[in-house]
């Protein structure tokens, strides 16, 4: 039983940006512990000069040529932006 | 223990920007200075659903920059995802190499105080850079900038070899110029094409292992690295001294007070979950295209300074100052091979040649006179056709309107009289009418002498042959 | 027969011979989303001026004998994962609800190159993660079969729209069965084509190695003249298969007579439903009759499937889904206290329980001490996985197995247990955990009329042997032809 610490499950929220209410906190702690149960079988598996797969393909990638292209309008780049300071993005001030 | 026991470690990270057309990862220009936001695409504002696909020049001018410094290409690097949130990040990771760079193990080699250092480079990569966040744009609000985020960057990695501020700086200045030429980067400091970080760490002479390690950011011009660094080592010095331990952290230096400090924003520890990056298959590069960028790599600065010194017999301020510019360099070496004197040519290329350069912009790439033209120019001066200080004249009109120097010096009146008979006539006259003045230099009084060539130029309006003039007037005047 | 039951290719049929119009098919489909789409409940969005608009030029180029393709003219619908310029695009999250892209991505545009009229933007779970499309942001969809149960997911949206007859096809996207399992639930064909073989370009990323766009349909032949409008190269998309795709419908009718075709016993476990199990057996047997030869093979890796995938998707996930951070587009919190509040709170109100459930274990399987154990070993048992399968395919030409374990089941009976959800996609994900071709056909009812799905898989581009195989099943069977009766 792989159990996931609750310093970890707050930890691992921290660094994704989502807050856990108490309640969350321990519902996720549960869910997640039992992904990871679940995922105990993979780590008694031996792979020991088994090359990782980290793409489907294998082919190598491809190359574009060094040709500028078409930006987009200024005003179509902003269009969605929740707030605007000129033809900035306008966020909280943000601390060096 | 005092000060005096310790001794600085420094490795130095540059992340130079490579002077490609469009950005790394998409089609969008990277030219600086467009309004806000103008040089965006959706693959650089991280839209949904987009996806990137590598510049070729990103990677011929990353390996170029590899093979100059020595380096392993790798023929198989691999993409990675850093992640972090911050505004100007707009996927909210960055695409870069990690575990498997382009280029590793390779070495720079520089001078301090004419002594020769080689530090290691432990590794090249490339990535993506992020976009500009404007702190204070308004009341309470930063505003974020897009324009550069994609723009490619090589980051090069050394070794801590580098035991002082000095060296550390003399390193940068090294590794701009190599970047500089081989046409890589603008070396451009304060447009923020050219960046560096410092670790610095202080360590106890006799002790073996290495300190804790500080980062420092925000080192943008090499007088500011020197402070920075020197400011980081005392006070790492003064931690230790007064009984405390450094701490690992990123500190922001801060140019106005001349001291470094702990940045906020980044204390949180971090965890930036490298994995490979799915949307960009591993880059593979056959021996055929590492080698086409081998053949390509022009002669770097160092090499040529000592070709310069050896082979044009140079003294070696001349040399660095030529060498300095790819450009200034290529066109002292084409004109070298026309002019009567190396050595004088190199000097005229620092004198007049560089003012008038400076005034019309400060490159050779478009300028009007040719390497002949100024080779031909120092050759008719070399013949006494033409006096140095018309020369200069002659120079100046080149730069204008790019005519032969012959043409010029004829159209112009500026030809030297160096005609013995014209010469003789001029000095006579000289004579005839300063009887006294000659009597008082058969007399004795010789410093006179250069009163009679004076009004022998002044009767020839300043174009005879000052060299010819003396030697006469002394002959005519019986010693 | 009514126009909305006319297959794609019938009713490109009476568009050529001029029997309807594309208006005339583009305004069947509203009208039946309007009779019908209360209760299925399949499109979030449903854009009729620009169908209609898109049907009246398909009408012009008929009528100039210039048609664009062969299925100029054909509405269908889009899961709302599909960038579309111009038309909100929400992934089925509330994160990117108001989202108007600037751009429209490679399949879409290839639609409308082809003169397809797009109906609207179909239901899905939220970042197509989920096998229900109950974790979509906005409401659950309703299979038509049985309007308490689910029509699978994530491409639930575009499963019920197709078998509902609101719309004559559509297309999903598959990153571990999320095409193949809703296909299976409601009746359908439905393709996750080769890793490559479809352009990623402007499809919203879930786990980016895994992604796939395919079609989901009513006949095999559809779905294989649907595919061919997809499967060009995309210079946007580094993973883009460069080899040109071949003719799907040439070879069709060609039948399974000299194939070997595979049943691999892992697919075959405890816990399936039995009338499921039955239904498949019977289609082994009917392959047989029908000349080819069917054998057990192994692929012993199989039971490490789940858990791989449930490493990797998530962990590609938690980075894709970085930049929902309420900086440029989507959703940002109000009233928040500086930009670190805005990062969490924005993401915490925007992203649904599943969505943060599985960016959590992505992060978690990523982080500093972790890596190794378990992202790096998944990747490692994912080489094991695509292993397996070359090695059978040594041996067999396709392979053939259940799609899902059981059908359709019941709208909430298993959103309070995710495990059990995964369970779901057992038969579905090792195939995009090996970059595999796989198609979902209809092969029978249960006792209760619930469809059910079989599963052929093949070698990386033989799509044209999948499609030539289940159409030979599709020829001896009416299970296409029928329709739910809602």
């Amino acid at each position: 039983m792989s159990t996931l610490a609750l310093e970890d499950v707050r930890h691992v929220a921290e660094l994704a940006r989502l807050s856990l209410s108490p309640d969350e906190e321990a519902r996720t702690q549960g869910q997640l512990s039992a992904v990871l149960d679940a995922v105990e079988a993979l780590r008694q598996l031996p792979t020991d000069g088994v090359e990782p797969t980290s793409h489907a393909v294998s082919a190598a990638t491809p190359l574009r040529e060094d040709t500028v292209q078409p930006s987009l309008d200024a005003g179509r780049a902003l269009a969605n932006a929740p707030a605007r300071g000129d033809t900035h993005f306008a966020v909280p001030k943000v601390l060096e | 223990m005092e000060s005096s026991d310790f001794q600085a470690v420094i490795g130095l990270e540059v992340h130079a920007q490579l002077l490609t057309r469009s950005k790394i990862f998409c089609g969008c220009s990277t030219e600086f200075g467009a309004p806000a936001n103008h040089h965006t695409c959706p693959v650089c504002l991280g839209l949904p659903g987009v996806l990137p696909v590598l510049n070729r020049q990103v990677v011929e001018l990353a390996v170029r920059t590899g093979l100059a410094l020595g380096c392993q290409v790798r023929p198989r690097s691999v993409w990675s995802r850093k992640n972090y949130f911050y505004p100007d990040l707009p996927k909210g990771y960055q695409i870069t190499q990690f575990d498997l760079p382009l280029c590793e193990h390779g070495r720079l080699e520089f001078d301090v105080g004419g002594q020769m250092r080689l530090v290691r480079i432990r590794r090249i990569h490339m990535e993506e850079d992020a976009g500009k966040t404007v702190h204070d744009a308004a009341e309470g609000e930063s505003w974020v900038d897009l324009n550069r985020a994609g723009v490619p960057l090589i980051e090069i990695v050394s070794e801590p070899d580098l035991a002082s501020s000095e060296e550390a700086a003399e390193y940068l200045k090294a590794l701009r110029d190599v970047l500089v030429c081989l046409g890589v980067n603008d070396g451009n400091l304060e447009e923020g094409s050219f960046r560096c970080d410092a670790n610095v760490s202080v360590r106890h002479r006799e002790a073996t292992e290495l300190g804790t390690r500080v980062e420092l950011k925000n080192l943008n011009s090499f007088r500011f690295v020197r402070q920075a660094v020197d400011f980081e080592v005392a006070r790492q010095v003064d931690v230790i001294l007064g009984g405390g331990r450094v701490v690992q952290e990123t500190r922001l230096y801060d140019s106005v007070k001349n001291e470094t400090r702990p940045m906020r924003s980044k204390e949180e520890a971090h965890d930036y979950r490298y994995f490979p990056e799915p949307d960009l298959p591993p880059l593979t590069l056959d021996d055929a295209f590492v080698e086409q960028a081998r053949k390509a790599l022009p002669e770097l600065p160092r090499a040529r300074h000592a070709r310069f010194v050896s082979q044009y017999g140079l003294p070696a301020a001349d040399a660095k100052f030529l060498v300095a510019d790819r450009a200034l360099a290529d066109y002292y070496e084409a004109a070298a091979a026309k002019a009567p004197d190396a050595r004088k040519l190199a000097s005229w290329m620092q004198g007049e040649f560089a003012r008038l350069l400076k005034e019309q912009g400060g490159t050779v790439s478009n300028l009007k006179v040719a390497p002949a033209q100024l080779a031909a120019l120092l050759s008719a001066v070399d013949r006494g056709e033409v006096s140095g200080s018309a020369a200069k004249e002659v120079l100046g009109e080149m730069f204008r309107t790019g005519e032969e120097p012959a043409a010029l010096i004829a159209r112009k009146g500026l030809a030297q009289v160096s005609d013995a008979g014209a010469l003789e006539a001029a000095v006579d006259e000289v004579l005839a009418k300063n009887t006294g003045e000659a009597e008082k230099y058969r007399a004795g009084k010789k410093q006179i002498l250069g009163f009679f060539v004076g009004q022998v130029m002044k009767a020839l309006k300043g174009k005879g042959n000052p060299a010819l003039i003396n030697e006469l007037v002394r002959k005519k005047l019986g010693g | 027969m009514s126009l909305v039951d006319c297959s794609m290719l019938e009713l490109a049929g009476r568009l050529e011979r001029k029997e309807a119009s594309s208006v005339e098919a583009t305004r069947a489909c509203l009208s039946r989303i309007d009779a019908v789409d209360g209760r299925v409940r399949a499109f979030l969005k449903v854009d009729a001026a620009g169908a209609l608009a898109a049907a009246e030029a398909s009408d012009r180029r008929r009528a100039a004998g210039k048609p664009a393709g062969p299925l100029d003219g054909v509405p269908v619908g889009l899961k709302d994962l599909f960038i579309t310029e111009g038309l909100e695009t929400t992934a089925g999250s509330k994160i990117l609800e108001g989202f108007v892209p600037p751009y429209d991505g490679t399949p879409v545009r290839l639609l409308k190159e082809a003169g397809l009229p797009i109906l609207g933007k179909l239901n899905l779970d939220e970042f197509a993660m989920g096998s229900s499309t109950e974790s979509s942001g906005f409401h659950p969809t309703h299979n038509p079969w049985d309007l308490a149960r689910s029509p699978g997911g994530s491409s639930g949206g575009s499963a019920a729209a197709v078998a509902a007859r609101e719309a004559f096809g559509a297309l999903g996207t598959d990153t571990g069965g999320s095409i193949r399992q809703p296909a299976a639930f409601t009746n359908l064909v439905g393709v996750k084509p080769t890793y490559g073989r479809v352009s990623r370009y402007g499809v919203i990323a879930f786990a980016s190695s895994l992604d796939q766009v395919g079609p989901l349909t009513r006949t095999v032949a559809d779905a294989a003249a649907l595919l061919q409008v997809l499967a060009v190269h995309d210079a946007k998309d580094s993973t883009s298969a460069v080899q040109p795709a071949s003719d799907y419908r040439a070879g069709l009718e060609g039948g399974v007579a000299g194939m070997t075709l595979g049943l691999p016993r892992e697919y075959f476990a405890d816990g399936m439903d039995s009338e499921v199990e039955a239904a498949v057996r019977a289609a082994a047997r009917a392959y047989e009759k029908l000349g080819a030869k069917v054998v057990e093979v192994s692929l012993p890796h199989t039971r490490y499937a789940l858990a791989t995938y449930y490493l990797i998707a998530p962990a590609e996930a938690s980075a894709n889904l970085a930049r929902y951070d309420g900086v440029r587009y989507g959703l940002r919190a109000e009233g928040v206290k500086g930009l670190g509040d805005l990062y969490v709170r924005t993401r915490t109100q925007g992203f649904g329980a599943e969505v943060k459930r599985r960016i959590l274990l992505g992060t978690y399987a990523l982080s500093a001490g972790y890596y190794d154990a378990y992202y790096l070993k998944a990747q490692k048992v994912r080489t094991l996985i695509r292993r397996d399968f070359e090695a059978a395919f040594k041996e067999v030409d396709v392979m053939v197995s259940p799609t899902s374990p059981v059908p359709a089941f019941r709208l909430g009976e298993k959103t309070g247990d995710p495990l059990s959800m995964y369970l779901m996609d057992v038969f579905t994900l090792p195939c995009n955990l090996a970059g595999l071709p796989g198609l979902s056909l209809p092969c029978g009812f249960t006792r209760a009329g619930l469809p059910i799905g079989l599963q052929l898989l093949g070698r990386p581009f033989d799509e044209a042997r999948l499609f030539q195989v289940a159409r030979a099943f599709e020829r001896e069977h009416d299970f296409s032809s029928r329709k739910p009766g809602l």
